[in-house]
């Protein structure tokens, strides 16, 4: 019993000592993000990757979810005839939720993992190091680009999502389920307010935010060769996937 | 001893958990002096290197720099401390994300606020001084054979003219002619620049190439330190065991039956 409860104690310790250097590490790179210097290029090449080269992925992945949203609803609303609903289901389910949450964790899939990987190499060929003596802050270098793009390029993604996303409960509502466009489209316009989009783009800034600091701090502390920087990168999707439904669950019951 | 040291370490410390990497490291390298240690794998002389250039921070000792003690010091200080070291890592640890003429014109840019056109300018001059054409500066280190990327990296290692220049295990893993071309080098631009020089390695015939003075480390202590010439007579076993390249002496390995 004794032996459990010490085992029990021990990854509970363990939990807590990686929470604590998760947190000192996000907290460094906040205090760098309002340092000089700034390294405007690197930002904007780390938001062309995440925002402009995800367009694809999470756009088809939108689009789906719209389509599918729109289908599922229909079926069932139609059993107690309420299929007038459809348009405003699918507008607030995608704007507040699914939205942000489906297009992040594609996000998490794609560039967390490439940024765990990227400086988990640069750790494990030295170039992290070689940073340092260039007179080079890697934090600053590295990591606060990520950061800032992150926040800021992954609103940007959600937003194009939410409209792909609509346009997929669009179609399969006018052309399959016989829905009148005019109807669909107003009733749409209707029930949609601001805040239903805003608070979908809060979460998605603090998602983007949580993809990049997990790729970046699996990354930055991978060890070992090419199989740490697999770990790295294996534990960056992880975890980045899981405290974005953690975060949701918060967020949610905080902004409604 | 050096006259006038420009790198003083006294009592350097550094444990990994149980393992006792350096243990009391008393080591000085005079101005424009050339210093090479030598010592067996997992001796600790690159945490000895990396403790200088302050990437590790040791557990106890001091390391003077220049006179100013280098060991704590905020980080913008020790950015600008860093401007007076160039490094050639092991793994040469050039940029994949970047062109060869960007990675050799790196700290200048980054480090240095250099303007573009004129980092690019000096990049391709230090190119050639290590033998490679500007063609080479547009290419990926990728792009580039073992011994063309040391030479990009000690390119880079001399770009910003640094006082000191580090230089890990500089010939490892290269061709015997190309390591001496490698070791031919590091006499000329450390002569050319004036730096102080400390260079690691196991290699003897490199360490004889460019040494002013050698010291061994053993166990994470230096055991003997002196003028190249007198290593052959050290009159210390272990270092006879080293440079000769004995597997019977005071060196144990561990070795067990198959």
């Amino acid at each position: 019993m004794l032996d459990f409860l010490a085992r029990v104690g021990r990854v509970f310790l363990s939990f807590l000592a990686a929470a604590g250097r998760l947190a000192l590490f996000a907290l460094r790179a906040l205090s760098h993000c309002l340092r000089p210097p700034f390294y405007l290029r690197l930002v904007g090449r780390q938001m062309i990757d995440i925002g402009y080269y995800s367009l694809p992925v999470v756009g088809l992945t939108a689009l789906f979810t719209g389509v599918v949203l729109a289908l599922q609803t229909n079926t069932g609303f139609s059993r107690f005839s309420a299929e007038g609903a459809v348009a405003t289901v699918v507008v607030l389910s995608v704007t507040r939720e699914l939205g942000p949450v489906i297009a992040s964790l594609m996000v998490a899939g794609r560039i967390g993992a490439a940024m765990a990987a990227e400086i988990g190499t640069m750790r494990v060929t030295d170039q992290i190091d070689a940073l340092s003596t260039l007179s080079t802050n890697p934090f600053k270098y590295l990591v606060v680009p990520r950061l800032v793009a992150g926040t800021i390029a992954v609103p940007a993604l959600v937003l194009v999502a939410d409209i792909i996303g609509v346009f997929g409960g669009f179609l399969v509502a006018t052309y399959k389920l016989g829905f009148n466009p005019a109807g669909y489209l107003g009733q749409t316009a209707d029930y949609l307010r601001s805040d239903d989009v805003i608070s979908g783009l809060i979460k998605a800034a603090v998602f983007g935010f949580i993809i990049a600091l997990m790729g970046c701090y699996h990354g930055y502390h991978s060890r070992g060769g090419a199989e740490g920087v697999g770990t790295a990168t294996t534990y960056a999707v992880v975890s980045a996937s899981i405290l974005i439904l953690l975060f949701d669950s918060a967020l949610t019951s905080v902004l409604f | 001893m050096a006259a006038a040291s420009k790198i003083a370490v006294r009592g350097l410390k550094k444990s990994f958990g149980r393992k006792i990497v350096l243990d009391g490291i008393d080591l000085d390298v005079g101005e424009r002096e050339s210093l090479v240690v030598i010592g067996g794998s997992g001796s600790g002389k690159s945490v000895l290197v990396k403790c200088i250039l302050g990437l590790i921070e040791p557990d106890g000792g001091s390391i003077a720099v220049g006179g100013r003690e280098a060991i704590g010091i905020p980080s913008r200080e020790r950015e600008k401390l860093m401007q007076k070291f160039g490094m050639l890592f092991q793994g040469s640890a050039l940029f994949d994300s970047l062109s060869v003429w960007e990675n050799v014109a790196f700290g200048l840019i980054q480090g240095r606020g250099t303007e573009r056109a004129r980092a690019k300018e000096i990049a391709l001059q230090k190119l050639g001084a290590v033998g490679l054409g500007p063609e080479v500066g547009e290419l990926r280190p990728s792009e580039l054979s073992g011994g063309m990327q040391k030479r990009v990296a000690l390119a880079r290692a001399i770009a910003a003219e640094p006082e000191i220049i580090i230089f890990d295990e500089p010939t490892t893993g290269l061709d015997p002619i190309m390591a001496d071309v490698i070791n031919d080098l590091i006499v000329k631009c450390v002569r050319e620049l004036g730096a102080t020089a400390i260079s690691i390695t196991h290699d003897m015939v490199s360490a004889h190439k460019i040494a002013d003075r050698i010291a061994m480390i053993y166990k994470g202590r230096i055991i003997w330190a002196g003028r190249k010439e007198e290593i052959d007579r050290s009159g210390n076993p272990y270092v006879d065991q080293f440079i000769h390249g004995r597997a019977e002496g005071p060196i144990k390995m561990e070795v067990r039956a198959l």
